[in-house]
């Protein structure tokens, strides 16, 4: 039994938390929220430099061969520091999708990018409100041309290329859309330091990824729910962290707030679903890295726990602090909004339950 | 990661699987085992007898010392172990207590005489032990017992009362901790004892649960003789001794109470609801996504927790999740099962409520579950406290003298 990271994988969590404890962190996330750039561009290429962001691609095209196991540590972290990048869409989702579905030509043009971090890649399905679903798509991909709106789109606004689902004559189909010229507007939303954008796609060029576009889509938004689980789990982390630490601190009718049972049992209650979420994220880290059968209900089970993990974190966590924590200075809200942005992040909570209860009863019956 | 068993692990693990296939059967899973039924004279015997082939196998006490019975291993072999047995349909739960608890304190506190009498007829199930901490003024506050000793010469004269004492109707022995001092804080006056079940002056009467069975009972002291000899650790330490027993609760692992998510599955596979399939139903679906997060959630926990244990670190903290997930979990899970057979929910006649009314018996007994062993909100002061390092409840009665304290 071996359900654990390596020693070599918690080595780079340690450096990836002091490194964002440092280069991100509240602080960061609030100057995104409050001046209005996109995204932190320093963060950014500090990352690259670490070749965080290449973790998952090989290295025959510039990445650092990590394994998914190494995305999701990371995850972890910049879940935990509220960074202020697009990181497991770009690193996670997008550069999945060419591993999975791309042309040798579209791999070798833009992964070695990717890596670098001088391409930032999206993933565009939505088409308003509703979780994924075939039947929801409209978009329309014909002679090489795209048309059609989506929004929101994560990072809409900079990201270079989209990976947009749509349909053709032959059906459901994923293609590789250059964003340069794509009409775009930012989009004011729940949590500005993970912003989002409508694009408007007017005839534009794109190029078909390989295979069927509905499967691939659905492995995609499997493989980034167990990478978003891991940023939860480091959001809820963080979250009960900051509770226990004022509940030890700040005191009321002469004792601390955290000798009153009712903080506590909270504060307990935290941490068994904060448990729980890590090992089903685990698991799905554990599914990820050897391809197993098991891995659409290992996401699903990671998504629904750690996403019920985070939302109770984030909200006891103002509850612990109180007034304080109803306050702009505090930064509570920004886990709080964070914790509801990646609820709603690749389908929400009812969309993975349903899934979930689906996929055990192919398996009952298998 | 995998979940691989390391070499040594996976030839105990054939070595476990050997024997249980040549000497039980294994569990008919459409056929739960009742727990609602009181522990008759029959069972019994197939527990000790059950227990006696364990004990020849060397399997009974895997992390005691071989000098005992056991085979000195480390506790990912008793994990593995129950894991394997989990399969079976094997009397379970009348050595438990015993083993896992009355034993080690012995071995912690008692004579090599004393343990030469009385480990080997523990481990081979022909003696049984039960544990008299609980009392009608102190469960959770356990240290606010009243049963008085007295120093009688040679002897220890021991009266009181003790409650919720599971076994004590069959039990040969038992250990018990009792009062010798009440003019000093409650911590500082208490003395531990172990004694023979039969000694003239105890009487056993069963107390009827919830659910209607008899697993436990009150345990009534008039005059009890016991020699100084069988004190265990010294005068006025019985804290110290109790906490020993209670530190050796024995490792939660292996068994997921039933009904869980798949008896849920099954149940909604015959069933409808308002004319359409159960399982189509968005608010069923969501219930059994729940639950499923959590049962799996705790299984990979135990998970991480033999990967410590295998690494020969001491597991985290999260081992002292499961009983106060499991707990309510069940009750929720037999309640709900209930609610979507409508009125017919209450029927709770094995021949006519579905999975020989699996549900019905877990809700009546899951309530005790919430009790035993540490409440729901025990459990959740011990997460506070010893893993997140939150500030002790304050104590009022902790500097006074025991005789000048409200009890009860
Ligand atoms: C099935 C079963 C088997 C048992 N077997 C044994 C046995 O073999 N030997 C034995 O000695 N005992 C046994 N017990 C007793 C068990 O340990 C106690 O019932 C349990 O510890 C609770 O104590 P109590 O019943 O006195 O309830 P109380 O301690 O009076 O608790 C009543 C309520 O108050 C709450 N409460 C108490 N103190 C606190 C606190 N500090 N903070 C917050 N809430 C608190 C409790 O959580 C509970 O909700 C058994 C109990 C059950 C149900």
């Amino acid at each position: 039994m071996n359900f654990d990271f390596s020693d070599a994988l918690k080595q780079l969590r340690d450096e990836a938390r002091r490194y964002l404890a440092e280069h991100a962190g509240a602080k960061s996330a609030r100057r995104i929220i409050e001046g209005g750039a996109a995204y932190d561009e320093a963060l950014w290429s500090g990352i690259a430099a670490m070749g965080w962001l290449g973790a998952n691609i090989p290295e025959e095209y510039g990445g650092a061969g990590l394994g998914p196991e190494g995305l999701c540590i990371l995850a972890e972290e910049v879940g935990r520091a509220l960074a202020p990048i697009p990181f497991s869409l770009s690193a996670g989702m997008a550069t999945d999708a060419l591993l999975i579905a791309g042309t040798a030509q579209q791999k070798a043009a833009i992964l070695p990018r990717l890596a670098e971090g001088t391409a930032i890649g999206t993933l565009a399905w939505a088409e308003g409100p509703g979780n994924p679903r075939p039947g929801a798509i409209s978009a329309r991909f014909a002679n090489g041309r795209l048309s059609g709106s989506k929004v929101p789109v994560p990072a809409g606004h900079f990201a270079d290329f989209a990976i947009v689902a749509a349909r053709a004559d032959s059906g459901f189909v994923l293609v590789l859309a250059d964003l340069a010229d794509v009409r775009c507007t930012r989009l004011e939303t729940l949590d500005p330091s993970m912003g989002q954008a409508r694009l408007d796609f007017d005839n534009v060029p794109a190029e078909a990824l390989e295979g069927d576009g509905w499967l691939t889509l659905r492995m995609l938004l499997d493989r980034a729910a167990i990478l978003a689980a891991f940023e939860q789990i480091g959001g809820a982390d963080a979250c009960l962290q900051a509770a226990v630490a004022y509940a030890k601190e700040r005191h009321a009718f002469g004792r601390p707030i955290g000798s009153f049972q009712a903080i506590k049992h909270k504060l307990a209650d935290i941490y068994i679903a904060n448990e729980l979420a890590r090992s089903n994220a685990y698991y799905g880290a554990w599914a990820l890295a050897t391809e197993a059968a098991e891995l659409p209900l290992a996401a699903a089970s990671a998504r629904v726990s750690a996403t019920e993990a985070f939302h109770l974190a984030s909200k006891e966590n103002i509850q612990t602090h109180g007034g304080m924590g109803f306050t702009w200075d505090a930064d509570c809200h920004l886990f709080y909004r964070r914790a509801k942005h990646l609820a709603l992040t690749h389908g929400s909570a009812p969309h993975w339950k349903d899934r979930l209860v689906g996929l055990l009863e192919s398996r009952n019956a298998a | 990661m995998d979940f691989n068993d390391t070499a040594e692990e996976a030839a105990f693990r054939d070595e476990v699987r050997g024997f249980l296939a040549a000497n039980a059967a294994r569990k008919d899973l459409g056929r739960p085992t009742s727990r609602a039924r009181s522990i008759v004279a029959a069972e019994l015997a197939r527990a000790k007898a059950w227990q006696a082939k364990k004990a020849a196998a060397d399997l009974a006490a895997l992390t005691w010392p071989t000098r005992w019975g056991g085979r000195g291993a480390s506790p990912i072999f008793s994990v593995i172990y129950q894991q394997e047995e989990e399969a079976y349909a094997v009397p379970r739960g009348v050595f438990e207590i015993g083993l896992g608890m009355c034993i080690p304190t012995m071995m912690a506190y008692a004579t090599p005489e004393q343990l030469e009498r009385h480990v080997p007829p523990a481990l081979r199930g022909e003696e049984i032990w039960c544990q008299l901490f609980s009392e009608p003024s102190g469960g959770s506050d356990v240290a606010g017992l009243r049963t008085r000793c007295e120093r009688a010469g040679d002897d220890w004269i021991i009266n009181g009362q003790k409650i919720w004492t599971s076994g004590a109707q069959f039990a040969d022995f038992g250990i018990i901790v009792t009062r010798s001092d009440p003019t000093v804080p409650k911590h500082e006056g208490l003395t531990f004892f172990f004694l023979d079940m039969r000694s003239p002056g105890i009487e056993v009467r069963p107390i009827r649960q919830a659910s209607g069975a008899s697993h436990f009972n009150e345990v009534f002291f008039t005059d009890v003789r016991v020699p100084d000899s069988q004190r265990l650790g010294a005068v006025g330490a019985g804290w110290k001794v109790s906490v020993t027993t209670l530190m050796n609760e024995r490792l939660a692992v292996g068994d997921t109470p039933r009904p869980d998510v798949d008896d849920l599955l099954e149940l909604c596979r015959h069933l409808e609801l308002d004319g359409a399939p159960a399982l189509g139903n968005a608010a069923v679906r969501e219930r059994i996504a729940e639950w499923h997060t959590r049962s799996q959630g705790l299984k990979l926990t135990r998970f991480r927790t033999m990967t410590a244990l295998s690494r020969g670190q001491t597991p985290g903290p999260e081992s002292s999740i499961a009983k106060v997930v499991n707990a309510s979990k069940l009750q929720d899970i037999a309640s709900y099962g209930m609610d979507l057979l409508g009125a017919a929910g209450m029927l709770s006649d094995p021949a006519l409520a579905p999975l020989h009314a699996l549900f019905q018996e877990a809700l009546l007994f899951s309530p005790g579950l919430r009790i035993a062993g540490g409440t729901d909100e025990i459990l959740r002061n011990i997460i506070a406290e010893r893993v997140l390092g939150l500030p002790p409840d304050i104590r009022v009665d902790k500097d006074k003298p025991f005789n000048a304290v409200r009890h009860g």
